[in-house]
């Protein structure tokens, strides 16, 4: 299997608080990767900086070899002008705990947003759309605004958003957690239909069955560095760490 | 602290088990509740409308008033010409100081600090100074500098006399935007600011080029909040355009003011006039911007508000239906 995604050394901190410490992680090709940790380890700051929406101190991430947000330059990393950053972020899905949709678009105009922007037209992108739209159970809703559906709704237009881009990679930010408990199953659900079509998908969540179930890579994350990880089988039912056993009978409780 | 203190209700009204004779359970929770009737707010509202009327009656009874002579003067071509002016001068400075705001704000919030510090400064600058300063100071700029030009430091230059490219007219409107733009940049910021973090982020996320990430999805939102604000400047920009007078610019209060001079006797009419069309200006504005707001509150809210005229219908028939279940009860 090739990597996907490698991230070395991600160490980042806000003034004082070092968030993470240098974060070493591979994620094969294709394979779902679960990130799991208490609030506060690190593990969103880790997913926000696989696409650069967070600057590392030192470290770097790469997408296929290719380094994400920052040049070699001599025996150093540089940061990349912002446009070839947003270039690169075209490549990498991203799924917000807060849905962000935009709000004075329609669904449909949500989802044509990204690839009108890359120059494809306007037509084709809506066909593509409808077609997304369709597939995350939302066809009849593509002239509805975003605060006109529930939030398990809003979540699955921000997939078929990101889905648009046909990107290789696909993260997730707690994609549930803002959510009412009975529109959970919603949105895992369109997740799991993404597992095994060849995208790399990388998801912090607390939805530890949701792990079990589809994860083939579960990370566990305390104080901005992973404390374990291996197969679900491997991490949740037979975590080695006094924390990682902490944390799931806190959750499982 | 003052003491809440409320009249006691009758003995037992508020309990169920002491109800009058004859009256049941059952009959009490079948009807309609009352609702709290508020007399004082009638007694109040009769005196205010009696006073009303009362100033309302005096327009007409006294004769200083002279209301025969306002119909000449509203349509006079004297007037309409000054009216054209304030419209001119407040309709270019208006647009000239919405592109400047943004301009201006988006070089407060930019990263760049000379950028920040520049525009900072101008805000700060023009904020600063009363608008009839800076149209005089600006009105005496060909004795300030007689000749503008550009060229070659020390070498050859390009120079045109001050007063052949700045007309009154175009002075004015320079002076009234230079103002207007240092106070529409903040009302801009302000907008931009509203709009939520978690915006920008998907933005950057989906990796829209910047430009679009601000007109696409960052200003449109940010316009919810910037247009009540923005029509508030733009009405007081109608009035500031008053001070155009001062600069030999004759707008609707300066054509007023002078042919007050030359007609004295009418000069009532003639401030009536004024009134009349700047309350009907305003009106104007008014009513585009309840427009504007509702166009900008699409998908605010998971239904629009009604408009003035379908609030009127519902209320019509709120009291209809009111009057009606009055009867039946």
């Amino acid at each position: 299997m090739t990597a996907a995604i490698d991230i070395h050394n991600a160490t980042k901190s806000y003034g004082d608080k070092t968030v993470l410490r240098g974060v070493d992680l591979t994620v094969a090709a294709g394979t779902v990767t679960v990130i799991l940790g208490p609030s506060g380890s690190g593990k969103s700051t880790l997913l926000r900086a696989i696409n650069h929406l967070e600057k590392l101190d030192e470290g770097f991430v790469a997408l296929n070899g290719e380094l994400i947000g920052v040049r070699v330059k001599g025996d150093r990393l540089k940061e990349l002008p912002e446009k070839r950053i947003l270039r690169q972020r075209a490549r990498i899905g991203f799924v917000f705990q807060n849905f962000n949709l935009f709000p004075h678009l329609t669904i449909l105009e949500n989802v044509t947003e990204a690839p009108i922007a890359q120059g494809i037209s306007a037509k084709r992108a809506r066909d593509e759309a409808r077609t997304l739209l369709a597939r995350v159970g939302l066809a009849d809703k593509e002239a509805a605004y975003p605060r006109q559906l529930s939030g398990g709704q809003q979540q699955r237009v921000a997939i078929a958003r990101a889905l648009a881009l046909e990107p290789e990679v696909i993260l997730f930010d707690e994609p549930t957690s803002a959510l009412d408990p009975e529109l959970v199953g919603e949105v895992l659900g369109v997740i799991r239909t993404l597992t095994g079509s060849g995208k790399t998908l990388i998801v912090v969540t607390h939805e530890i069955g949701f792990a079990r179930e589809v994860a083939d890579h579960v990370v566990f994350m305390d104080e901005g560095a992973i404390v374990e990880q291996g197969t679900p089988s491997d991490v949740l039912s037979h975590p080695r760490h006094r924390r990682t056993q902490d944390f799931l009978s806190k959750v499982l409780a | 602290m003052t003491a809440v203190t409320t009249k006691p209700l009758e003995p037992g009204a508020d309990r169920l088990d002491s109800l009058p004779r004859g009256i049941d359970l059952k009959g009490l929770s079948e009807r309609t509740v009352i609702p709290l009737r508020h007399p004082l707010r009638w007694v109040i509202a009769a005196i205010v409308v009696i006073l009303l009327l009362n100033a309302g009656q005096t327009l007409f009874t006294n004769p200083s008033w002279e209301w025969a002579k306002v119909p000449e003067w509203f349509f006079s071509p004297a007037i309409l010409k000054g009216l054209q002016l304030t419209l001119l001068a407040t309709a270019i400075s208006a647009v000239v100081s919405f592109v400047g705001g943004i301009v201006v704000a988006l070089g407060r919030l930019s990263g760049n600090p000379v950028l920040s510090t520049l525009s900072w400064l101008y805000i700060w600058a023009f904020r600063s100074l009363p608008l009839i300063l800076v149209l005089i100071f600006l009105f005496n700029l060909g004795n300030l500098y007689p000749a503008m030009g550009v060229g070659v430091p020390f070498g050859p230059q390009v120079q045109i006399p001050t007063i052949t490219f700045l007309s009154p007219l175009v002075l004015g409107v320079i002076g009234l935007s230079l103002s207007e733009i240092a106070y529409s940049a903040e009302v801009v910021r302000s907008g931009i600011l509203a709009v939520d973090q978690g915006q920008h982020e998907a933005a950057k996320a989906l990796g829209l080029p910047q430009r679009r990430q601000f007109l696409r999805i960052v200003l449109p939102q940010a316009l919810r909040s910037i247009v009540p604000a923005y029509v508030n400047q733009i009405i007081g920009l109608i009035k500031a355009s008053s001070l155009l007078f001062y600069v030999s610019l004759l707008d609707l209060f300066g054509v007023v003011q002078s042919l007050g001079s030359t007609y004295p006797t009418d000069i009532i009419p003639l401030l009536i006039v004024a009134t009349l069309w700047y309350l009907i200006l305003t009106s104007a504005i008014s009513v585009v911007q309840y427009y504007i707001e509702r166009f900008y509150a699409r998908g605010s809210m998971r239904e629009l508000p009604p408009t003035p005229l379908q609030r009127v219908r519902r209320t019509l028939a709120g009291i209809r239906s009111t009057a009606r279940g009055n009867t039946l009860a």
